[in-house]
């Protein structure tokens, strides 16, 4: 019996919850690309809480995982180093790009930016056609 | 001011806790399940569209409500992007994003929230993340592009 939908749906409707949470609250975008590469050029006054937004992910993964045995499993049986490049790409390109799957995909297509939209269409087909060669080359 | 400042970083916490469990409830920290849903022409998965169906339908209704107030909580003004122009930078790092993100399954937030796994993938896939903005920095700085 298949069930992951109703806990993709019902894990997407917290994700749902925190954005809308963060609007509310910080008047803010929860967009983590952004969020993340803010603290890489810290200005005073706009940092501490980007750091208490990633301590939050950490924490709230720390206390899901106790109670959750699949969190954190499926991992790629691939080489490891290929995370490598991956994160190098993931890095320049959600900065290039303005944004990633929560900035873009969740709270632009949710205020209907045309931005987000394309945005999202593009790295959603990138990751696509990217899945789709490493399939063909035998890496999957 | 002191005080609401204090709020701000607390609500940001708050909002990371509870979006880390959203996506670790959800599969988005499980890259097989990631990849799975990207493999559209192999093995399919497409239960990873519930998330954004689930996450979107949430916001798109609490998004119209919450922009009717004057401000929100714990801050003076919005911070909501406003651009409007599809440019080059758009399109070229959404795909650069992409090709990462189908490489290792991983997206910033899900990569972030998987440190706590305290395995050895994320650890080394968020470094060279961090190392990539850092590079897109130094890019910037030469070619100044119009994002």
């Amino acid at each position: 019996m298949n069930q992951d939908w109703i806990m993709a749906l019902f894990g997407g409707g917290l994700i749902g919850i925190a954005v809308s949470l963060m609007l509310l609250w910080n008047g803010r975008v929860t967009g983590i690309s952004g969020i993340i590469n803010g603290t890489l050029t810290p200005q005073k006054g706009d940092t501490a809480w980007r750091l208490y937004f990633i301590g939050g992910l950490v924490l709230g993964g720390l206390a899901l995982s106790a109670v959750y045995a699949d969190t954190f499993s499926g991992a790629l049986d691939g080489e490891i180093w290929t995370v490598i490049p991956a994160g190098l790409l993931v890095g320049f390109g959600t900065i290039l790009g303005s944004g990633c799957t929560s900035g873009h995909g969740v709270c632009g297509i949710s205020r209907m930016s045309p931005r987000s939209l394309v945005a999202t269409v593009i790295f959603m087909a990138a990751g696509i056609a990217t899945v789709t060669i490493l399939r063909q080359l035998g890496g999957l | 001011m002191k005080q609401r400042y204090m709020k701000n970083k607390l609500a940001a916490l708050g909002v990371g806790f509870i979006f880390a469990i959203g996506l670790g409830l959800s599969g988005m920290t499980q890259p097989r399940k990631v990849v799975g849903f990207l493999d559209l022409f192999g093995a399919w998965d497409p239960t990873l569209i519930f998330v954004m169906i689930g996450a979107i339908a949430v916001h798109f209704l609490t998004y119209r409500w919450i922009r009717k107030k004057d401000a929100p909580w714990f801050s003076e003004s919005w911070h909501v992007p406003t651009k409007k122009e599809i440019t080059p930078a758009l399109i070229f790092g959404s795909v650069l994003f992409g090709m990462g993100w189908g490489l290792a399954g991983y997206c910033p937030g899900p990569a972030i929230t998987s440190l706590a796994s305290l395995d050895s993938r994320p650890a080394l896939f968020v470094a060279s993340m961090l190392a990539g903005m850092f590079l897109f920095k130094l890019a910037d700085k030469k070619m100044k592009f119009q994002k």
